[in-house]
């Protein structure tokens, strides 16, 4: 008989083998997919691992496509450390990438040491905002933050749609080929983000400053005042208003922080990879669902979220460019969400302890 | 005999071995006190008895035929009812309306009022069946619960504490009670840890410690010493009346004064209604009062956790501001609420964050915005040792902790702070006792230099042993107060049930 017993700790080992398990126990699963499909397990993980990490090239991509989900996963992870669940880093993400577009596009002209750090910093205003709404009405009315982040989501992308396909403006592209087909209006050069490294391996900005964010927030959760109340906050409501924390200060706190992850990723979207708002391109890319998968990977530490990004990056950049018909399509996301599965479940295993054993033999005897 | 329970074990996840090869007999027509400090594993052995729980090893028969029940329904169909601390009773429905429930017969109200009106008179559970049941007091709720349980023909009766929640006069009436349903040959396990209402009902005794059983003596012939002895491994001492040493009252320190509080509670009975009350310095005051009759509001309202609707709170000379927790706690006002576990600490976090609960905020804990995590760990790490916390290491969450020591945890906390005044509510409930020593020697240490102790209890016991002065709190009001040497435990029982004294008498 296999029972499930609660741990009453939780020993330190288990911290680095669940996220290892898990990505080992994805994989598996994953092999057994691509071989019901016919293909070469072995052959095809050989291929997406030398897409993703074989050279120069390779991991400059896999960087760039890990920047969106180093930050949308730090959004994660900021705020369902403290039980928040804010499944709105899409939406977030979607309205920094509008204010960054925005500010891009209308101080172009006064150059890059002064449009972009506009940009960033709008980005990050625009998701803090997106994310502190919901926020708002949870600590207000106690609405629940799953819902609402999420119906966000939608009101997020069709008004980044509205921009560029339902109306003309600012961010639209009027001239040329956007006569034909809508588009976004593309950035100048000189506030397109710069790069930062040499013999053809280069960093986005983006990704640097997601880099800085998770060490800033790695200390606020570890080493500030504000931490610790969220801390507190998170484990017991009552004990965190018993020493006199303002609670949903707090969780409004935490929300906007998460959002501004968010919306940072956007405008890096903006400024570092598409240089123009793509609201499809967003759309499809699923970058702040996929930030969940990071962050869970990651069991909410932020500086885990780094590699953890780098490695869901490395995925993705593989699978787009091995994408064709020897390639099982849509093997990528299934390996995501086998990944998602596989952490939730060792997630699981941290808190219960798998116990086997024999089944007593049991002597029935009717009551009197 | 009409339990038998031989060799009862039951295990637990995580290796706890509640019940270690109990033996109980309880013979038809007795009285049988079950007793046991908290974790002894009485409430187990009553839930293997009561088919909540099935016992790993050992046989439990009934009238010499051995049973096996998968649920509490076959103890109910075998004549096994329990009546337990928190009640099972639907308050939004009737008296009657309850009785219906799960009985499985008719939905025929009026023949359920009748059978407990007569059944009422028979044993002197006198209740009005037509009563909604949040509309009854806590004493008559839990008669309902036991006349349930004999409308049901119940042959053995199984009463976890129902002592907890009464006033002097209600026990002695559930005593007779008790004795009622003994001489129609029902047998009753009353589970209790008060040694005095052992000794005053029970017939026999059966003593557990650690899941074992120590022994089953016959009452007469024991002395309640004997018994403690019995039940805490060791002897303990008892007679509290005359502490040595008690603690010195400052007269000309008034460290705090409430003045016309009051606020508005969960119900009407439990809303503080212009209470005035004062503490000196080393001055111990008891408020007494039958639960829900406005003590946790009061202390709530003066910490800053409930709005006041009016009145002042001074604590040693300054206004509290009605600005919440922090501002009391920086006036010098130290507060272990009743949860201690969901309200005073943080339960998940490490006990060295429970320490640092109040004092994060400031130095030398934190310097600016940052913690300085070496002097929380060092704060800990003194406070563990001179309060001599048992535990694994600081940075083991608290909740692993026995409530003893999680009691101490919150005591080193809050008395470390040399508090003013310290607002302690039902320090001692639930804990061993040992535990219990070690929580009341620390209120009188406190006392001792120079806080000014604010102690809610529901023990009268308690409250005579340690109070100077003792306050009677009943629906909200202050209904009466005592001074040491005059504590008469007739009339502070007579307060507390609201002057009048139907309820024990009943």
């Amino acid at each position: 008989m296999i029972r499930l017993e609660p741990r009453l700790t939780r020993p330190k080992w288990l911290a680095f083998a669940v996220p290892i398990g898990s990505i080992i126990a994805a994989m598996i699963l994953g092999a057994l997919l691509i071989m019901v499909s016919g293909n070469d397990a072995l052959a095809t993980y050989g291929r997406i691992g030398e897409r993703a990490f074989g050279d120069v090239v390779a991991w400059t991509d896999t960087i760039i496509a890990a920047t969106p989900l180093l930050l949308t996963g730090l959004a994660a992870a900021a705020a369902f450390r403290m039980g928040l669940f804010n499944i709105g880093g899409e939406g977030q993400f979607v309205m920094g990438a509008v204010a960054a577009a925005w500010t891009g596009l209308a101080l172009g002209p006064l150059g890059g040491w002064v449009a972009i750090p506009v940009m960033v910093l709008s980005g990050i205003a625009a998701g803090s905002i997106w994310a502190a709404i919901p926020g708002f009405f949870k600590t207000k009315f106690g609405t629940n933050e799953v819902i609402t982040t999420l119906m966000f989501n939608y009101i997020a992308a069709s008004f980044a749609s509205f921009l560029i396909f339902g109306s003309e403006s600012f961010v639209r592209e009027l001239e040329g080929s956007g006569k034909v087909f809508p588009q976004g209006k593309v950035i100048s050069d000189d506030v397109i983000w710069p790069a930062f490294g040499g013999g053809g391996f280069s960093v986005p900005l983006g990704f640097i400053l997601g880099c800085i964010a998770a060490m800033a927030l790695w200390l606020l959760y570890r080493q500030t005042r504000f931490g610790f109340e969220i801390g507190v906050v998170s484990d017991s409501p009552e004990a965190a208003r018993y020493a006199g924390i303002n609670v949903p200060r707090t969780g409004l706190a935490v929300m906007t922080i998460s959002g501004g992850l968010a919306g940072l990723g956007g405008a890096s979207n903006i400024g570092d990879i598409r240089h123009m708002l793509d609201p499809k391109g967003l759309n499809q890319s699923g970058y702040g669902y996929t930030g969940i998968v990071v962050a869970a990977l990651a069991r909410w530490n932020p500086i885990a979220v780094i590699p953890v990004s780098i490695l869901l990056g490395g995925l993705a950049n593989a699978g787009r460019s091995l994408q064709g018909e020897d390639f099982p399509a849509g093997l990528v996301g299934t390996l995501q969400g086998l990944l998602l599965f596989c952490a939730v479940s060792g997630e699981f295993l941290t808190r219960y302890r798998v116990r086997v054993a024999a089944r007593r033999a049991k002597v029935e005897v009717k009551a009197a | 005999m009409a339990v038998s329970m031989r060799g009862i074990t039951k295990r637990f996840a995580g290796g706890v071995v509640a019940n270690d090869g109990v033996d109980l007999d309880v013979a038809p027509g007795e009285v049988h006190a079950l007793l046991g400090e908290n974790g002894a594993g009485k409430s187990t052995l009553s839930n293997v008895l009561t088919g909540l729980y099935r016992q790993d090893e050992g046989t439990v028969s009934l009238f010499g035929k051995p049973v096996s029940f998968s649920s509490p329904k076959d103890a109910i169909a075998a004549g096994v009812a329990m009546v337990h601390q928190h009640f099972r009773l639907v308050t939004k429905f009737t008296v009657a309306e309850n009785f219906l429930l799960g009985s499985g017969g008719s939905f025929d109200a009026k023949n359920a009022a009748e059978r407990i009106t007569a059944l009422g008179k028979e044993y002197g559970l006198e209740v009005d069946p037509n009563a909604n049941v949040w509309e009854l007091s806590v004493g008559e709720q839990q008669r309902v619960e036991i006349l349930k349980a004999l409308d049901r023909r119940a042959k053995i009766l199984i009463l976890d504490e129902p002592t907890a929640v009464l006033t002097p006069q209600e026990a002695d009436a559930l005593f007779a009670t008790m004795r009622r349903m003994t001489e129609d040959g029902r047998s009753v396990i009353f589970i209790s840890h008060k040694l005095h209402e052992v000794m005053k009902v029970s017939d026999r005794v059966t003593t557990l410690r650690d899941g074992r059983t120590v022994g089953t003596v016959v009452t007469k012939d024991v002395t309640s010493a004997d018994l403690a002895r019995q039940m805490v491994g060791r002897s303990v001492v008892f007679n509290e009346d005359d502490i040595e040493d008690r603690p010195e009252v400052d007269p000309s320190r008034l460290v705090l004064d409430v003045l016309g509080l009051s606020a508005v509670g969960v119900r009407p009975q439990s809303s503080p209604k212009s209470v005035d009350l004062q503490v000196k310095a080393g001055e111990i005051v008891a408020i007494c009062g039958v639960s829900g009759n406005g003590q946790r509001e009061l202390a709530a309202s003066i910490y800053g956790l409930l709005k006041r609707t009016s009145g002042t709170v001074k604590v040693n000379g300054v206004e509290s501001k009605q600005k919440g927790p922090r501002e009391s706690t920086a006036l010098g006002l130290a507060f272990i609420p009743e949860d201690r576990l969901k309200t005073g600490l943080s339960a998940s976090l490490p006990i060295k964050s429970n320490l640092a609960l109040k004092g994060y905020r400031f130095a030398p804990m934190s310097s600016g915005p940052f913690l300085k995590h070496k002097v929380i760990k060092a704060n800990a790490e003194e406070k563990v040792k001179r309060y001599g916390i048992k535990c694994p290491g600081i940075d083991t969450p608290t909740r692993v902790l026995s409530g003893g020591n999680v009691q101490k945890v919150l005591l080193a906390r809050e008395i470390g702070a040399n508090p003013h005044i310290l607002i302690a509510s039902t320090p001692t409930r639930g804990l061993d006792v040992g535990a219990i020593e070690t929580v009341r020697s620390l209120l009188m240490e406190a006392a001792r230099n120079g806080t000014g102790v604010l102690l809610i209890t529901e023990d009268l016991d308690e409250a005579m042993a340690l109070a100077h002065r003792l306050v009677v709190m009943f629906e909200g009001r202050i209904a009466g107060e005592f001074h040491r040497g005059d504590f008469n435990i007739e009339k502070i029982g007579l307060l507390m049930g609201g002057h009048s004294g139907e309820d024990g008498a009943a």
